[in-house]
């Protein structure tokens, strides 16, 4: 079946529609914040986008915060990737005893929010003096559940019994299985689960903005504080938000293609 | 790996015994291996979940147990580790508390406003992306960007195109001759503006979910559907949304939770975590948020996070009846 107008029409509406709250926050990030109060608004870029960029930069500690936030997401990509794939396998292949209630369990804790752990985390946190310090970022966010189900759907279906029984007939014990069967057969899905998992630890915002302080901010508590002036420049406020998302938005010019399939694929199939 | 490969056994001593004859030495080692090889494949899978059961016994499932005894307690943030026992009075506080009962009503318009026409529009879209187009990636890829731009960026754009006096909606209303709207003063207006946001970010993941769903459909149900006369529409009714069922499911599920969780948006809107100057806006997630790190009652906080928690629950318990009510349904009519 191919599409008439209509559908091409339909299509471009929405992508414009997804479009143009982005290229108008650059176009806004381009202007004075004088300009910005006048009407019409801006339809067109301005002079001001290096200015306003710096000021953000300045304003927000934003050099420290993207930094900070690619260490952040980097650590927590690893670690979730790798022991996701190790539990998967276990779940996808292995027998041992309570497995599937102990699966049971880790599709339960996708149904914990996290403002349910968040309390006591500040507690723990305060407690031994963690405020401001990245690893009370990281640590709890190490594993993910949503992880250890997606690679356990692809792996069971992915990976050969014969292939795990074979190393095993030659000998090799289960590291050496992992390292030499497992990881190269999963590692399309751990592809895809890292770069699902690096956009969100890249945006995650509700525990960051509770732990940390401007200080030492990730980028999405550094631009919380671009709209708390006495009066703030939209400017910019918007330059700010960009530079918090130009590092992804690259990544979609340059891999979109990829992140499109991997997303696609990652898919629950019906 | 081949199999004329057998790797060597380390030497172990065999306890100052005399040297057994070499059928022996075979034997043993044969067994040495094998008990090795059962200790292995008992305890490797264990091994192998452990650090997901370790990181999530310590940052889920131990904090969540406390935050069901936080809430029980009165708990000031200034002095976080000192529990007063006061019972339920955190929950029954709750019960009596207006900011609450609007929270909770504010969370549920705007849960609903923002999950439906999200997932009714990301379904209309992934079904046009399913015909052969031209250029059908770069479609794909434009409408994915929202979802890699953060709750904050986003939430200060949208803050902006919103504004009363110089926001370009406004502006763009006008044009047609439309009063400007006050959208972050207003109820209603408000949360839809919320929800805008929510509705952006989501819809083309969303699509892209659907769309490799729809793909996994066989074409056969559609050619014999069109064989018996059956409309695109009619197919899209007949064959596609009951084919889609789970994946519809699984979006339903995961928007209700993350509607439930609504935080950021309505947090940086007005930047405030008031949500709006009448708590037009404010959400569960909001106010325990307010009400832990602002009025310093973490305690109170707690019960909040819990009262969502056992929403939750319910509302997956009755998506679960409606779930098996549904199956039991086409069950009886395919018999």
């Amino acid at each position: 079946m191919h599409g008439g107008w209509l559908t091409y029409t339909i299509l471009a509406i929405f992508t414009v529609g997804s479009l143009i709250p982005l290229v108008w926050q650059i176009i806004a990030a381009s202007h004075s914040s004088g300009r910005l109060a006048q009407t019409p608004p801006p339809l067109w870029f301005g002079d001001r986008l290096f200015d306003n960029l710096g000021s953000a930069w300045t304003d927000a500690n934003l050099g420290l915060a993207l930094l900070n936030t690619t260490f952040v997401a980097g650590t927590i990509t690893f670690s979730t990737v790798l022991f996701a794939t190790l539990a998967g396998f276990s779940f996808a292949k292995l027998r041992f005893r309570a497995k599937n209630l102990l699966f049971l369990l880790v599709i339960g804790t996708m149904m914990v929010p996290p403002q349910l752990t968040v309390v006591p985390l500040f507690m723990a946190v305060s407690e031994v003096g963690w405020t401001d310090h990245l690893q009370a970022v990281i640590l709890p966010m190490m594993v993910s559940a949503f992880g250890v189900f997606f690679m356990r759907q692809y792996l069971s279906q992915a990976l050969p019994t014969e292939l795990i029984e074979a190393a095993r007939v030659d000998g090799a014990h289960s590291l050496r299985v992992v390292w030499h069967v497992v990881f190269p057969v999963a590692r399309p899905a751990m592809a895809v689960l890292g770069m699902l998992t690096f956009v969100a630890a890249w945006n995650e915002f509700f525990w960051p903005i509770i732990a940390l302080t401007q200080r030492n901010p990730t980028v999405q508590v550094a631009l919380t504080n671009l709209g708390r002036g006495y009066v703030p420049d939209q400017g910019v406020i918007m330059a700010g938000a960009l530079l918090g998302t130009l590092p992804l938005l690259i990544a979609f010019v340059l891999f979109g293609k990829q992140i499109v399939g991997g997303i696609m694929h990652g898919a629950i199939k019906g | 790996m081949t199999t004329d490969n057998v790797p060597a056994a380390p030497p172990v001593s065999t306890g100052g015994a005399a040297p057994p004859g070499d059928a022996a030495k075979e034997q043993r080692r044969a067994n040495r291996r094998s008990r090795r090889y059962q200790r292995d494949t008992k305890w490797s899978p264990y091994g192998f979940i452990a650090p997901f059961f370790v990181f999530f016994a310590a940052f889920g499932l131990f904090p969540l147990l406390y935050t069901g005894w936080s809430a029980l307690h009165r708990v000031s943030l200034h002095n976080p580790n000192e529990l007063e026992w006061v019972g339920f009075q955190n929950f029954t506080r709750l019960w009596e508390d207006e900011f609450f009962w609007n929270a909770l009503g504010n969370t549920f318009t705007i849960g609903v406003i923002s999950t439906v026409p999200q997932l009714l529009m990301a379904l209309g879209i992934a079904h046009l992306l399913n015909y052969k187009l031209r250029g059908s990636m770069m479609f794909r890829v434009a409408m994915l960007t929202p979802y890699a731009t953060s709750i904050a960026a986003a939430t200060l754009v949208f803050a902006m195109l919103y504004g009363r006096d110089y926001g370009l909606i406004n502006w763009a209303l006008g044009l047609v001759g439309i009063d400007p709207v006050s959208w972050e003063a207003g109820s209603w207006s408000s949360q839809f503006a919320v929800s805008t946001i929510v509705i952006w970010r989501w819809t083309g993941y969303n699509a892209l979910i659907y769309l490799a769903a729809m793909q996994a459909v066989p074409h056969d149900l559609y050619e014999s559907a069109a064989l018996d006369g059956a409309s695109r529409w009619k197919q899209f009714i007949h064959v596609t949304i009951p084919s889609l069922r789970p994946t519809i499911i699984f979006t339903v599920v995961v928007s209700t939770i993350g509607a439930t969780q609504l935080f950021g948006e309505p947090l940086l809107f007005a930047g405030s975590p008031a949500g709006g100057s009448q708590s037009q806006y404010q959400t569960l997630g909001l106010y325990m948020y307010q009400m832990g790190w602002f009025n310093f009652h973490l305690g109170r906080a707690a019960a909040i996070a819990w009262t969502m928690f056992m929403l939750l629950i319910l509302i997956g318990l009755v998506y679960w009846a409606i779930t098996r009510w549904v199956n039991r349904d086409t069950a009886g009519k395919e018999a």
